[in-house]
């Protein structure tokens, strides 16, 4: 059984009871200046080894670019 | 000339020349760009990480030495807004914010409905709220009372390189309100920079008319340059404007050529 989520528009299939912290591991995502949304909701850096991903869930994952 | 500091939310500026991070050739450009436009405060905006990640921009801007100022650009709804400075928050950016609602996608004219709104908002929240306006003054003292930081009216649409389109608004903002008043958008060159500076206004904040130069580190130079020149000259109290000449050598002493 997988977990089907959303991260930064793209399908993804993830293990049940995946976290925050194991998601931005999985995908190789550096924490430095990264924010995550999840389900439009913004989660602490500090909830990212608690809050466990749920089926249908959009994840947001940024970071800063060029912009002006 | 002794001069004062920009002071935005309590801090301390000495460059009044804010400048961005997009649509620049390379990354190297943009770091020497920064370098040679002197500025202390450097925008920058909250996207997707790609996946696989690769390199990010702040490899290319010293987070040590520049303020980083995280804009909402592209948000069309306080909702928008508000969430993406709560994740530059998060992501480590700080409190000051480049607060965008745009309402038209042609002109990126802001919704100052939405943007007041965010203001308002955010200013609660503890950020400390740089609002891009359009340039009216009823517009500008309604976001300063609703706790905004500064007032950043544009010159003209966003990288248009149109100049200081309504000069005359822009001075009336100046006395309207308390707060500084940046000129973001519409510079296109260094004398644009210079009359907003004229007018008095606090700063400028641009990107394309420095990213999108032939020779973006010179045109950057310009620019710091301009600034300088616009805020000095506003300082030292330029002369009135009048129709006929006066003459500038003495009219007494001159010799006779009558035959």
């Amino acid at each position: 059984m997988s977990v089907k989520i959303t991260v930064n528009g793209k399908p993804m299939e993830v293990e049940p009871g995946l976290t925050i912290e194991g998601l931005l591991t999985l995908l190789n995502v550096k924490r430095e200046y990264t924010a995550v949304a999840v389900n439009r909701e913004v989660t602490r850096k500090t909830d990212y080894g608690t809050v466990r991903l749920s089926e249908g869930d959009k994840v947001e994952i940024v970071r800063p670019m060029g912009g002006g | 000339m002794y001069d004062t500091s920009l002071v935005l939310g309590g801090k301390e500026f000495t460059s009044r020349l804010i400048v961005g991070t997009g649509k620049y050739a390379s990354m190297e450009t943009m770091r020497e760009a920064h370098e040679a436009a002197g500025a202390e405060i450097i925008t920058v905006a909250v996207r997707r990480v790609g996946l696989p990640s690769g390199e990010s921009i702040l490899d290319y801007i010293d987070t040590k030495r520049y303020t980083l100022l995280p804009n909402t650009a592209g948000c069309y709804t306080a909702d928008e807004a508000i969430r993406t400075c709560y994740l530059a928050r998060e992501a480590g950016l700080g409190d000051l914010v480049k607060l965008e609602v745009i309402g038209d996608q042609r002109t990126l004219f802001p919704d100052v409905m939405g943007l007041l709104e965010a203001t308002s908002t955010l200013a609660r929240e503890g950020f400390i709220v740089m609002p891009y306006t359009n340039d009216d003054p009823v517009m500008a003292r309604k976001l300063q009372d609703a706790g905004a930081a500064c007032v950043m009216p544009l010159g003209a649409p966003i990288g248009s390189g149109l100049g200081i389109r309504n000069p005359y608004n822009i001075k009336i903002i100046l006395e309207s309100v308390t707060v500084p008043v940046i000129v973001d958008a519409g510079v296109g060159t260094a004398s644009d920079a210079a009359i907003a500076m004229e007018l008095g206004c606090d700063g400028v904040l641009m990107n394309t008319a420095i990213a999108g130069a032939q020779d973006a580190v010179s045109m950057a130079r310009a620019m710091k340059l301009a600034v300088e020149a616009g805020r000095l000259a506003y300082k030292a109290g330029r002369i009135g404007k009048k129709l006929y000449a006066t003459a500038s050598s003495p009219l007494e002493g001159l010799p006779d050529w009558t035959s």
